[in-house]
């Protein structure tokens, strides 16, 4: 079997080339460690960052992100959860604003004042 | 009176302060015309800003906060909600806000980092009504990012330059439907990464040689008609294709905003849109610098912070009367290397030049002669417009030359 990916680990964007042969997966194309890491869970297990904006108490926005990556299926789902919940005010870059959210922590990446 | 007035408080007007000030400068005053510092970083949520310089992924948000919170602790002066009207030849900047009315500053050194603007230009060719619900896609990223308003549910993007293609992933995940995004090229203008990220993973289609030629609607849009074109870009009628949708975003492009730059006869290049500078980033304008997309459009912001860094040190150099002027040597490029950054070089020391090519190349060697002599030789496995590249000359290389061409060998 052979797959070809575009790696998104980086600006670079290799052009990836995964061969599974007899149960071992190699990769070629790749100028770093991390892209064959990227390659190889990207064929099992592709995770993503998801990053979004979540409404404060006074009606204003303040834009966060997953401090890891979540499984890309459950992107949409995530979003439901950070569309769902109101921010108390003040925020800074860094609070956790959703906890656990699959094996994530929802963040602020943005300071917000009351 | 101050020693150094930077126009622009976004990522390259911040390093270049932040620059100077580390350089012994210490009378720098800032003039923003937004509410806060960080430019257009503070609508640009997605990740993906820092590898280069910080070696982590941050957010555009997070990589401003950075640099605001070191502008702040060095105690650097800047007027925020202030608007920069005019800037001369002597380095007089006129400007006005709220609270100080119009009000003028001389200055020893000008950094313009100003930024850039969306091409609006491609909106005008197309025929048919001109309804709501056309955006430029920074438009549309600052309705969703800042203000929370969904510009649209049914969504087609006209361009694929990196904001497009950010554009329909965030509106997808917002609950929109993007159809397709139409690159009129045969080759997207945004990064590779950013075509599998925001649109494959959403199953986007990207339609290559493919534009929008007629918008349908009167109060509000109602569809648009695609159509593939030929090798001359030219619309093949039996290609025609309907598509319904509420909302039209254009990626077509950024332009330098260079309307004070030219108030002040800095000369501006006819390729870039920007000034030609020398490896200080300085203008045609004694004491006058430029850095950031006002100098050329950048497709990353760690190369923005960077190039911030020289204009800054530089002017702080211009300002302690530390600046030494030497030679004089003229790039040129070839075409197919459609510009270089800077276009001339006036003293002998290790340079960096970036530059952009005008077409996708596979296995093409740069060279840069001296007249007969190839001063420098590299292979490059593959180029793309999209994608700033650069070379270093060495003060070794840069001696006795009078001009440096830069080419392309393609095989």
């Amino acid at each position: 079997m052979e797959k070809k990916l575009t790696c998104i680990v980086c600006p670079l964007g290799c052009e990836l080339v995964v061969t599974e042969k007899n149960g071992v997966v190699s990769v070629s194309g790749n100028t770093c460690p991390k892209g064959e890491a990227y390659a190889k869970n990207e064929l099992t297990n592709p995770m993503r960052t998801v990053t979004s904006t979540v409404l404060c108490e006074d009606g204003g926005l303040v834009s966060v992100k997953t401090d890891t990556t979540i499984p890309k299926e459950k992107m949409q789902e995530c979003m439901q959860i950070i569309n769902s919940i109101t921010a108390k005010l003040p925020i800074s870059v860094g609070d956790i604003i959703i906890k656990d959210v699959f094996g994530s922590n929802i963040v602020a990446t943005q300071n917000r004042s009351k | 009176m101050k020693d150094l007035v930077i126009i622009g408080g976004g990522p390259a007007g911040m390093s270049a302060a932040i620059a100077a000030y580390e350089s012994g400068v210490r009378d720098i005053l800032i003039l923003e015309r937004d509410a806060g510092l960080g430019g257009i970083l503070q609508q640009c949520i997605h990740n993906g800003f820092g590898l280069h310089k910080f070696g982590e992924e941050l957010t555009g948000p997070e990589y401003a906060w950075k640099y605001e919170k070191r502008v702040k602790e060095l105690g650097i002066e800047h007027k925020l909600n202030t608007m920069v009207l005019d800037v001369t030849p002597d380095k007089v900047v006129t400007a006005t806000n709220s609270e100080d009315g119009i009000f003028q500053i001389k200055a020893k050194a000008i950094i313009l980092a100003m930024g850039c603007r969306e091409r609006s230009k491609g909106a005008l060719n197309i025929a048919g009504t001109r309804p709501a619900g056309i955006y430029s896609a920074g438009t549309a990223q600052k309705f969703v990012n800042t203000k929370g308003f969904l510009p649209g549910k049914n969504v087609v993007i006209l361009g694929s330059g990196d904001i497009g293609l950010i554009m329909a992933r965030r509106m997808t995940l917002e609950g929109a439907k993007v159809h397709a995004v139409c690159e009129l090229m045969p080759y997207s203008g945004g990064l590779a990464r950013n075509i599998e990220q925001c649109l494959n993973d959403f199953d986007i289609p990207l339609l290559l040689q493919h534009t929008v030629v007629e918008i349908h609607g009167k109060e509000r849009l109602e569809g648009v008609t695609i159509a593939k074109v030929d090798a001359n870009k030219k619309p093949i009628c039996e290609t025609m294709k309907y598509i319904p949708c509420d909302t039209l975003l254009l990626s077509v492009g950024l332009i330098p905003e260079n309307e004070l730059s030219k108030g002040a006869n800095v000369d501006i290049s006819s390729i870039t849109n920007g000034a030609i500078v020398d490896q200080n980033r300085q203008t045609s304008c004694d004491g006058i610098f430029a850095c950031g997309n006002v100098l050329h459009v950048h497709d990353l912001v760690d190369f923005v912070s960077g190039e911030a860094e020289i204009a800054g040190k530089a002017a702080a150099d211009y300002i302690n009367g530390r600046q030494k002027d030497k030679t004089n040597i003229v790039i040129n490029a070839d075409g197919k290397i459609r510009y270089t950054v800077p276009q001339k070089i006036t003293e002998q020391k290790d340079v960096k030049v970036y530059f952009r090519v005008n077409d996708i190349y596979k296995n093409a060697k740069i060279l840069v002669r001296d007249g007969d002599k190839v001063v420098l030789s590299k292979r490059k496995p593959r180029l793309a417009p999209g994608e700033m590249e650069y070379v270093t000359i060495t003060a070794e290389q840069l001696k006795n030359a009078k001009t440096l061409d830069f080419c392309l060998e393609v095989q």
